[in-house]
């Protein structure tokens, strides 16, 4: 185990150093200077004399990698100050730290994150266990027609509609809205209430399609047959022997979808109107505020990563015949 | 034949293997009648009545998007126009479509817009023929370069295999969609100076472009991996002895064999390519307003729809019949390409 954490841990590690310098030089190197970029339209020239400054761009560019990166461990100054440990540098909007403002973003998406994976994992896996289960009933077309249908929803779809019924027409759930959890947890749940359900909604459709096929192919088993055959009970059977079976695939689909619901929670929030980190890193495209871009990327890239980790250790823990080293 | 997986006969191959195809005959016995393995794909997929229908829907929404122009000019309206200033009935003093359900009405059959007044169903179309022709190309894209790097890495192994995996790994490390949308305004400054208005054509070669560079992984893994394992089959081996160049085993003796799991995952691959585009959109770094766009729409009607919801209705629901289509559509090319593949 220790060993697999290091291995990982320091491939992890190099990989993060790789995206870092590919988005440092794609957005310092590749296109005309950043400066300009960063300014945007009606630049004047004491803007850009203030960017570059600001940026220590008449540096070579590998030279400004080095400082980038050296500013991540070791902080940096700027013109408009000191900027502590892990240093991202600072936004060309509003000259803030982005560290600061990644950091006051994060806890919203981190929140809706989480909240709706719990949802959809509960609901698509029990859904998709009952379709295996009753295959071939009414039961299982039912949800499985309908996993289908909802998963051809889009949030941006799925997200005003379920507004109009619950907040605009009805008015039993106010418009979705942010609350730290650490001041009122009630007023966390109800705020994420929505947007979860909406997100969970069509995750919960892809994940209750493939436990059901997996489930199916795990059934057909020998080892399950010949627990069967021992004369276990076939409810003991279904939930011990093939469930555990049938839960790897899923695993490795967690495993690639919590990158995309990270991105999924750049649609979510733009259409609930909910800031959080992806609508940070949408603000910063639009604005060309590289510095806030660079550091959404590597945080989140980091973010992918660790998760990857943390799912590649849970297969050994579900399936014994996995060895991590 | 030689092929033991029998692709070699589906239409593409025997079109490009003139000189393989008298051999075959000559082996046949004459009497009993061979079917290429495409003919049986197309037996089985003709019983598929899923399929069948859901490949018209597909088809239809390609039709209709493909032929915009032309339905718009016979229903007499076009997707630029603001009808909404030109008759100021129309609007009301917010902006909304003063008629019921979103202005629905003889003149204009799917409603006006809020803000301009354009007549939504020349809008939608025209924004599907949009959508739909950008996530075509992308797709066609995105194939091509998995086919490449794929083969590639399977049929040279070694070396070149090791280093295109770790550019498969790092390229899967990236978070996809994020990058899709930071990588935008990059490739449009490549084209335009900051201080111009950026042209359509250029958003169109930056989406494609931003679609190829960052969704060929998944593809160029799985047609490395049987790649992999058709190299060591006989008729490869077959081919070497024989003196073929690896340019010939690649493309007589390999892209064949590899024609099944290209549809399969381009019919996999295409409406999520739309959705991507449709995404690029809403976020607000694809297409943007004077051109009509099937993403753009979700991206209006998400603003306003406290006020006017019947604006969502027609594009959403038709993205959500076009996707269900198209997903069992692809289950169904899968069944019929593969029938091991139970559901």
């Amino acid at each position: 185990m220790l060993r697999f954490l290091i291995r990982r841990v320091s491939g992890a590690a190099l990989i993060l150093l790789l995206i870092s310098a590919f988005t440092f030089f794609m957005y310092f190197a590749i296109p005309q200077d950043p400066a300009t970029l960063a300014c945007g339209k009606n630049c004047t020239p004491d803007a850009l004399a203030i960017i570059h400054k600001n940026l220590g761009l008449d540096d070579p560019v590998p030279l400004q990698y080095w400082h980038y990166l050296s500013g991540i461990f070791a902080g940096r100054d700027f013109g408009v100050g000191h900027c502590d440990a892990p240093c991202f540098g600072v936004s060309f909007r509003n000259n803030q730290m982005v560290w600061d403002t990644i950091m006051d973003r994060l806890p919203l998406t981190l929140s809706l994150t989480f909240g709706g994976l719990v949802v959809f994992l509960f609901v698509g896996l029990g859904a998709g266990l009952m379709a295996a289960r009753y295959r071939g009933t009414w039961l299982d077309k039912i949800f499985s027609g309908g996993s289908l249908v909802l998963s051809s929803f889009q949030i941006y779809f799925l997200g005003p509609i379920v507004l109009g019924i619950f907040v605009y027409s009805t008015g039993w759930l106010d418009k979705p809205k942010y609350v730290p959890i650490t001041q009122d947890p009630g007023g966390w749940f109800m705020g994420l209430l929505i947007p979860w359900i909406v997100m969970a909604t069509i995750f919960t459709a892809n994940y209750t399609r493939m436990s059901r096929s997996s489930m199916i192919e795990q059934l057909q088993e020998e080892h399950v047959r010949a627990a069967k055959a021992k004369g276990m009970s076939s409810r003991y059977v279904f939930y011990r022997y093939a469930w555990r079976g049938s839960v790897i695939p899923i695993i490795t689909i967690l495993g690639m979808d919590i990158g995309a619901l990270l991105s999924g929670g750049m649609v979510t929030e733009l259409t609930f109107g909910l800031a959080g980190f992806g609508r940070l890193a949408r603000d910063s495209v639009i604005l060309k505020d590289l510095p806030v871009l660079m550091g959404v990327m590597i945080i989140s890239a980091a973010f992918i990563i660790i998760c990857n980790i943390v799912v590649d250790a849970m297969y050994a823990v579900v399936d014994p015949r996995v060895r991590l080293s | 034949m030689t092929s033991p997986i029998e692709i070699e006969g589906a239409v593409t191959s025997s079109a490009l293997d003139k000189e393989g195809a008298p051999q075959g005959d000559a082996k046949e016995p004459k009497k009993l009648e061979g079917r290429s393995p495409g003919q049986l794909m197309w037996r089985r997929f003709k019983r598929d009545k899923t399929g069948i229908i859901s490949a018209f829907v597909v088809l239809f929404f390609f039709l209709i998007a493909a032929l915009a122009p032309v339905i718009t000019k016979l229903y007499g309206k076009d997707p630029y126009t603001f009808y909404g200033q030109d008759d100021p009935t129309l609007l009301n003093e917010f902006n909304l479509p003063a008629g019921p359900n979103g202005g629905m009405s003889p003149e204009h059959w799917f409603g006006i817009d809020p803000n301009y007044g354009r007549d939504v169903l020349a809008y939608l179309l025209y924004g599907m023929r949009t959508s739909l022709g950008t996530a075509l190309l992308a797709t066609i894209g995105m194939v091509f370069i998995g086919i490449v790097i794929g083969l590639t890495a399977g049929y040279f192994g070694g070396k070149i295999d090791y280093w295109l995996g770790r550019l498969i790994d790092f390229m899967l490390a990236l978070p996809n969609q994020l990058f899709m949308v930071a990588a935008m305004p990059v490739i449009v400054t490549v084209f335009v100076a900051p201080d111009e208005e950026t042209p359509t054509i250029v958003r169109f070669l930056a989406i494609t472009g931003v679609m190829w560079l960052l969704t060929w992984m998944s593809l160029a893994r799985l047609i490395r991996a049987v790649t992999l394992s058709l190299r060591e089959r006989e008729f490869v081996e077959a081919a070497k002895v024989a003196g073929a160049s690896p340019w010939r085993i690649i493309r007589k003796e390999l892209l064949p064999n590899l024609v099944t799991p290209i549809i399969v995952q381009g019919t996999y691959l295409l409406p999520s390519t739309i959705l991507s585009v449709a995404f690029l959109s809403f976020v607000g770094v694809g297409y943007q307003d004077p051109t009509p766009d099937w993403g753009l729409m979700f991206a209006t009607a998400a603003n306003i729809y406290e006020q006017d919801p019947t604006y969502m209705f027609f594009p959403g629901v038709a993205m959500v019949v076009f996707v269900v289509a198209f997903n069992l559509l692809g289950d169904s090319v899968r069944d019929a390409f593969d029938p091991k593949t139970g559901r």
